[in-house]
């Protein structure tokens, strides 16, 4: 962890146009669980949809995303991340300080509105809002490691991350059976089951399974990522 | 391919590319390179597209040989982060964070490279580069040239024995140019060692002691900037003579040893002169004895890489 890295790359992220971003879904959820209380007032099957469908299964991974992409990706397009490589500084840990900075974005933005968003609904019953902010905690981490990596295996990250959050952790992981296993949104899924208590909602993957394959993607893609860094080619334009 | 003899490989911040070589894919971006470059100013000319953006790429890490090796001082560069703490690097790119001001951008730069009193290091180097004023400002409302000399700060605030700069000189207007040729050269006698890329011969000569010359991705020339112009103003020129008799001009010309070759074109008459002030002399001579009217003598081959073409086509050698 650089605490000189970090700061640029939050500075990055929250004083320009890219914090409208990590808004704007946030800013949905809580508008739209607001309009669905005051449509159905106090709903705990509404608020476990919208946290499964909306907060989990869309808004988390977008923000994953926005947040892992754009704490590296933009500046190895426009080559301003020579002023970080060119330094005396290991290029694991540059990566390891991006991921807590992507994590970090996407755990305050996703979890507190989540939070807000499930509370409105329910209040404090059954454990909902709980368990879903810590699923998108715990689904969150996950994201922001994956989308790091993607961040600096291809200039395309944006158009593949959205692909692969919008198919496979939308569509494929939300519903063919077997490829749920494998799927960010399940194992977030998990966590949130284990800690609610409500009818509504049960989770198909186990936490011990959801738990090894949250550390195993997230260590795994951090490393990558350093590994990546470290062979990072800059070529001219010549 | 000329190498450099290495008088001052035992010295501090001494770059080494042995047998360099990078390709993409099919294509070579430079072929079989073996330089070295000590302390002082040593510039590296070479026409746009020549590999001195890969070259360079090379020397300060962001870019692994194909084959070959490249060093500091022994140590190879490529996946060693700890080279930074002797190498500042100026990128071509314009690019830095213009959500920083100048300030920002050199204080984080001392404070990357873990210095001991980083506003004090930051202070200095954007003195040096005479931004001191402008620092407080946002680098996204700098010009072109005053980015350029705020990266220059951020890259020297370690006071690095390495500067590599790749075009330093692009975008800046006279006065910023000569402050940092006068800073450049001032470094170089301070026994730093310094590799500075451009296309322009003018630039090399004025800030250069030794010239590395790069074309097509091959070593084509090294030496001292004065034997390189020498060898370059030496070289066999072509004219193009339009005249109203070109025939009997063309005749009269071949006959003369100040031209090695002559030939009847469409567009006139092309003479390939070898000895370039005879030629002058004579020209004006025969028109006026024949009577012939000259209307356009033009050299045909002097832009920078018909010069470069005849330095790596072994004519200088």
């Amino acid at each position: 962890m650089n605490t000189v890295v970090a700061d640029i790359t939050y500075r990055a992220m929250l004083g320009r146009k890219r914090i409208w971003l990590l808004i704007l879904l946030p800013v949905a959820l809580v508008a739209l669980a607001a309009l669905l209380r005051l449509i159905n007032g106090h709903d705990e099957q509404t608020a476990v949809t919208l946290m499964k469908s909306f907060a989990i299964g869309t808004m988390l991974p977008l923000l994953g995303l926005i947040a892992g992409t754009g704490v590296i990706a933009p500046e190895i397009e426009d080559g301003t991340i020579i002023h970080l490589l060119s330094k005396p500084i290991s290029r694991p840990v540059i990566a390891v300080t991006k991921f807590v900075v992507a994590a970090s974005l996407v755990a305050v933005f996703a979890a507190v509105s989540t939070f807000a968003a499930a509370y409105l609904l329910t209040g404090s019953e059954s454990g909902v809002a709980t368990g879903f902010t810590l699923g998108a905690l715990f689904g969150g981490i996950a994201y922001a490691a994956v989308f790091l990596l993607l961040g600096v295996l291809t200039r395309h990250a944006v158009a593949v991350g959205v692909i692969y959050a919008l198919l496979w952790e939308g569509v494929v992981g939300g519903y063919v059976p077997g490829a749920r296993k494998f799927s960010i949104q399940q194992w977030a899924q998990s966590l949130a089951d284990q800690i609610s208590s409500s009818p509504f909602f049960s989770s198909e993957v186990t936490l011990g399974f959801a738990v090894p394959a949250v550390v195993l993607v997230t260590v795994g893609a951090v490393v990558w990522t350093g590994q990546r860094l470290r062979s990072l080619s800059l070529t001219g334009d010549d | 391919m000329t190498t450099t003899s290495s008088p001052v490989a035992t010295r501090q911040g001494v770059l080494e590319l042995a047998q360099v070589s990078r390709w993409y894919g099919n294509v070579v971006a430079v072929n079989d390179v073996t330089m070295t470059i000590g302390p002082g100013v040593t510039g590296l000319l070479g026409p746009n597209g020549a590999g001195k953006s890969t070259l360079l790429h090379m020397m300060a890490g962001f870019l692994a040989p194909s084959s070959g090796t490249a060093t500091l001082d022994g140590r190879q560069i490529w996946h060693n982060h700890e080279i930074y703490r002797q190498i500042g690097l100026v990128p071509e790119k314009e690019a830095v964070y213009g959500f920083l001001t100048g300030w920002q951008f050199v204080l984080s730069s001392a404070r990357l490279h873990g210095l001991p009193s980083p506003a004090d290091a930051a202070r200095r180097a954007l003195d040096l580069v005479e931004m001191t004023d402008a620092s407080g400002r946002r680098i996204e409302t700098y010009s072109k040239g005053m980015r350029q000399r705020v990266k220059v700060a951020a890259a020297l605030v370690h006071d690095p024995q390495v500067l590599l700069l790749d075009e330093p000189f692009n975008g800046m207007d006279p006065r910023q140019r000569l402050h940092l040729m006068d800073l450049v050269r001032r470094m170089g006698e301070d026994g730093r060692t310094i590799l500075f890329s451009s296309h322009i011969l003018e630039e090399v000569e004025r800030v250069a002691h030794h010239i590395e010359v790069l074309v097509a991705g091959r070593h084509a020339a090294s030496g001292d900037y004065r034997e390189i112009r020498r060898r370059m103003a030496d070289r066999p020129h072509l004219f193009r003579v339009r005249s109203s008799d070109d025939r009997r001009l063309a005749a009269a010309l071949i006959s003369d040893p100040a031209s090695s070759a002559v030939t009847l074109a469409e567009q006139g008459v092309e003479v390939q002169v070898t000895d370039h002030a005879r030629f002058t002399a004579l020209l004006p001579r025969i028109a006026r004895d024949l009577g012939v009217r000259l209307w356009q003598v033009s050299p045909t081959d002097e832009d920078l890489e018909s010069v470069f073409s005849y330095l790596i086509s072994g004519g200088a050698r």
